[in-house]
């Protein structure tokens, strides 16, 4: 039976091997983190090279286009508070392993229900009440649509990735159907949109950017006391871990389930509200933007945890203000300027194998043992 | 005749972080004998095993194989060298059949010969002793068949040195001794065994020689036939232990738990347990015996609210000497909390169930308590604390308390579940299989707090799979056979044959 037994490897360590780190010291894994970001600006610089234009021109001009009037920085703002919004509304559910990747329209349902009271009711209220009306009917459409898919998956254990994803379509699809026939605005000559909200429905600005900044900042710092120190926050890691486990200790696995979805999608409805009546001041088909998208990105780049949220969620706004400036200034097409932001994220995510594994190459000589 | 050397290795070291998993080992085995490898949890067994089967790179050391230095890279290198490891956790495909299972991964040239692979698959199956239809699907399988497959497996890829990880932890004593015979026909036919287990009594019928390892470095190499348990054990401690169980006089034994005509089916609607009786005292160890899968799980379970039981079952608990029982059946284990049942349970799945592998030792003390904090905090201060002492009082070897539990070894994190679940003050203790896989030392620490239990009054319900270690530590020992009660025996009267034959009567067939 050793015929076929093959002996041919002489004494030698391998080329390259990959070792699982036990642990890593803060400073190198942030070290690896701001190794990974300069290599995609080098690569990034390639790109840029190879379209003709000059990669730190181009750079300056991202951040300058991004951060350096106060005109941009309202522009890059109104892309981060909603991103940081929906990146929070994700977390809950994401920590429970419940794949919600319908937060897009769990924003657009929400956005939905602001806009009715904006459009037919915002001369029977006073504005402040007006206002907390449209937030409080956002959430509770985010959570009931959220609801939907939590309370199949908690009953019957049916895949809440598609579930939700498909009721993101089902949302825009109501959006669509509003703008062209029920909510058009009549005074839109031909064009099928939805009018303009008044101005008693459009959020307060503080510092020249809508309140809608303080709402996140104060969400994010909610949440992180929410996860890390309530009973509802462990009681959602427990589940997520393992369900088994939860059940054996007494919880109730389907309330939870349901409370945590409820929860995520009444943030992310909250999100469509301060979409709507804090920078867009209309319900379009584009209200949601792809945030609830993106926001998957800034969840796991932050391992949701909130506070990282904030700043991944501030640099994601930079990089796309900036992209579009330099779509204007050098005439770079959209599309290269998304493979720009593409390509800083993929070494973002890709530097997190390198501070869990350390790559170990073949250094010393071995003593090999001659063979007779 | 003069042994033939299979397998050296030399200076082996393999540290993961800080840890030194293996430390300057050195390990021969002969063509034709058996070697046991001796060592408590965490001693680097495993660790050195998986060196072989080339699934870790060691930092340095030699291996040499039939004569010759060797690196072994992967897996397919060690296959390559004839050596193949039948692993713990079998990796075996459910979908299809033993003999797809076993040519699986293997890149011949040619179409599939399904009728030539059978004809190979039956003929080493015969030349050893198997008993295995190749043609049957892995998912019709029970444990033991699996692990035939897994064998004949590293058979067919012509491994001549073989290593079991712990082959008879799922095993049931008959199915142990099938394998043995198996294990001494391979050898008799010239191939170099080495075989994992905890069980002393197996290393001293199966082995020619045991090495053992203490704390990832070389402990000694002895010739079974000069070897006891006790020696045995000396040597992986490193000093002098007693292998006796206590057992204390029960003192005043009171009702705590009864159970009356509890019966349960399975998803497919199968009896799993029909009409099972019995009383559970304080003050005693109840021990509950039968093959394995035959209710001991269902039944642990159906107390504790977590499986579904049929209507007629009755659960009593019995909250002091004079109070009114309170009846357990239809609850959910919140509720049965609520109404303050004082019930711990141990179950089989330590970290898939009793405990969150990736949460920390607070947080895994916090699950009994998490829900006790004022305005929808969790109080983690008592937690800790609790953590802090279970630690120090079971001697939990750990770099602390913030560590997570999976990354501890499989008797420290017994402890950290044993640990929690007493520090609830129950009045019954439930433990499924509360040291399997666990060494001697470790094993021995759990009936010492078993015991101590049983002195505070609690009923303990012990479900074992060691006759030997039932008959030592238990009062009483009932006996489940598919499902049934099939005797309830004193423990300190019975013998092991009689336990043995209560466990398969019943059955159809009889034994297996």
């Amino acid at each position: 039976m050793n015929g076929t037994t093959n002996h041919r490897h002489p004494g030698g360590e391998p080329l390259v091997r990959i070792v699982k780190r036990a642990d890593i010291a803060r400073g190198k894994a942030w070290g690896i983190r701001i190794a990974a970001i300069l290599l995609a600006l080098c690569a990034g610089g390639l790109l840029i090279l190879a379209l003709g234009h000059n990669p730190a021109a181009v750079y300056i001009d991202m951040v300058r286009g991004s951060l350096a009037t106060k005109t941009a920085m309202i522009a890059t703002a109104k892309i981060a508070i909603p991103l940081l919004g929906a990146a929070l509304a994700i977390a809950p559910a994401f920590k429970m392993k419940f794949w919600n990747i319908g937060a897009e329209g769990q924003i657009m349902v929400g956005a939905i229900a602001a806009t009715y009271l904006a459009l037919f009711h915002y001369q029977t209220m006073p504005r402040p009440a007006l206002l907390a009306a449209m937030f409080m009917a956002s959430a509770l459409a985010g959570g009931l649509w959220g609801l939907i898919p939590a309370v199949f998956k908690a009953r019957w254990g049916t895949n809440e990735t598609l579930f939700t994803l498909m009721l993101n379509y089902v949302a825009f699809g109501i959006v669509k159907y509003l703008r062209m026939g029920p909510w058009k605005s009549p005074s839109s000559a031909g064009f099928p949109k939805i009018a303009m909200f008044d101005s008693a429905a459009r959020l307060p600005n503080v510092f020249g950017v809508n309140i809608g900044w303080i709402i996140v900042l104060a969400l994010a710092v909610a949440m992180f006391v929410y996860m890390k120190y309530s009973q509802h926050g462990y009681e959602i890691s427990v589940v997520g871990e393992s369900e088994r486990t939860a059940k054996y200790i007494g919880m109730n696995v389907p309330r939870i389930i349901m409370r945590t979805v409820f929860f995520s999608g009444a943030i992310a409805g909250v999100v469509g509200c301060l979409i709507v009546s804090g920078s867009s001041y209309t319900l379009s088909d584009t209200t949601s933007g792809g945030y609830g998208f993106t926001a998957i990105t800034v969840a796991w780049l932050s391992r949701l945890n909130p506070f990282p949220m904030i700043v991944i969620s501030a640099f994601l706004a930079v990089l796309t203000k900036g992209a579009n400036t330099i779509q204007t200034n050098f005439k770079i097409p959209a599309s290269a300027s998304e493979v720009l932001t593409g390509m800083i994220l993929f070494f973002m995510l890709g530097c997190e194998f390198f501070i869990n594994y350390k790559v170990i190459l073949r250094s010393r000589r071995r003593i090999e043992v001659p063979n007779d | 005749m003069e042994p033939v050397l299979a397998l050296e290795m030399k200076d082996i070291t393999k540290t993961f972080g800080d840890v030194a998993a293996n430390c300057n080992v050195s390990l021969q085995v002969y063509n034709g004998e058996v070697l046991s490898l001796l060592g408590e949890n965490g001693s680097g067994k495993t660790t050195l095993m998986n060196i072989l089967a080339g699934i870790y790179y060691p930092d340095h050391g030699q291996i040499t194989v039939g004569g010759r230095e060797v690196s072994i890279r992967s897996p397919k290198d060690a296959i390559d060298l004839g050596i193949g490891m039948v692993h713990q956790h079998f990796k075996l495909v459910g979908n299809l059949t033993a003999a797809e299972n076993i040519v699986l991964g293997l890149r011949e040239k040619g179409r599939l010969d399904r009728k030539k692979i059978t004809a190979k698959v039956k003929d080493l199956a015969d030349r050893y002793g198997f008993n295995i239809n190749p043609e049957k699907k892995i998912y019709d399988m029970s444990v033991s068949e699996k692990q035939t497959v897994e064998i004949l497996k590293v058979l067919y890829r012509g491994a001549s040195i073989l290593i079991l990880d712990e082959p008879t932890a799922v095993l049931t004593l008959q199915e142990t001794e099938k394998l043995f015979n198996i294990l001494r026909s391979m050898r008799d036919d010239g191939k170099a065994i080495i075989i994992i287990t905890h069980k002393l009594h197996e290393v001293l019928a199966i082995s020619d020689r045991v090495a053992v390892l203490r704390k990832g470095e070389n402990a000694g190499t002895v010739k079974t036939a000069d070897a006891t348990a006790q020696s045995l054990t000396e040597m992986m401690v490193g000093r002098a232990v007693s292998l006796n169980i206590d057992r204390p006089e029960p003192v005043n034994p009171t009702p705590r738990l009864v159970v009356k005509n509890l019966s349960c089916v399975d998803d497919e609607g199968f009896t799993v347990l029909d009409n099972v009786s019995f009383t559970a005292n304080g003050g005693e160890i109840l021990g509950i015996a039968g093959i394995s899968g035959c209710g001991q799980r269902e039944l642990l379970e159906g107390i504790a609210g977590l499986y579904p039981l049929m209507p007629g079952s009755s659960v009593l608990y019995y909250p002091d000497d004079t109070g009114a029982p309170t009846e357990l059946v239809g609850k959910r284990p919140g509720e049965i909390r609520k109404l303050g049942v004082a019930l711990s349970f141990v179950p089989e799945d330590r970290l898939g169930m009793g405990l969150v592998g990736s949460m920390d030792l607070a947080d895994n003390m916090l699950l009994r308590s998490y829900n006790d904090g004022k305005l929808g905090i969790a109080d983690r201060r008592g937690p800790r604390k609790l953590a802090e002492r279970v630690v120090k009082q079971l001697g939990i070897v750990t770099p602390g308390i913030s560590t997570p539990v999976s990354k501890l070894s499989g008797g420290n994190v017994q402890k950290v579940l044993v640990g929690r679940e007493i520090s609830l003050a129950p009045q019954v203790l439930m433990t499924a299989y509360a040291v399997r896989g666990l060494d001697i030392n470790t094993s021995y620490t759990i009936y010492g707090l078993l015991n101590e239990q049983k002195k505070k009054g609690v009923a303990v319900i012990y479900v074992g799979e060691d006759l030997d270690v039932l008959l030592e530590l238990c009062d009483r020992i009932l006996v489940l056979s598919a499902g049934r009660v099939s005797g309830i025996v004193d423990g300190r009267t019975a013998t092991k044959e009689e336990v043995g034959y209560l466990m398969t009567a019943g059955r159809e067939g009889g034994s297996v």
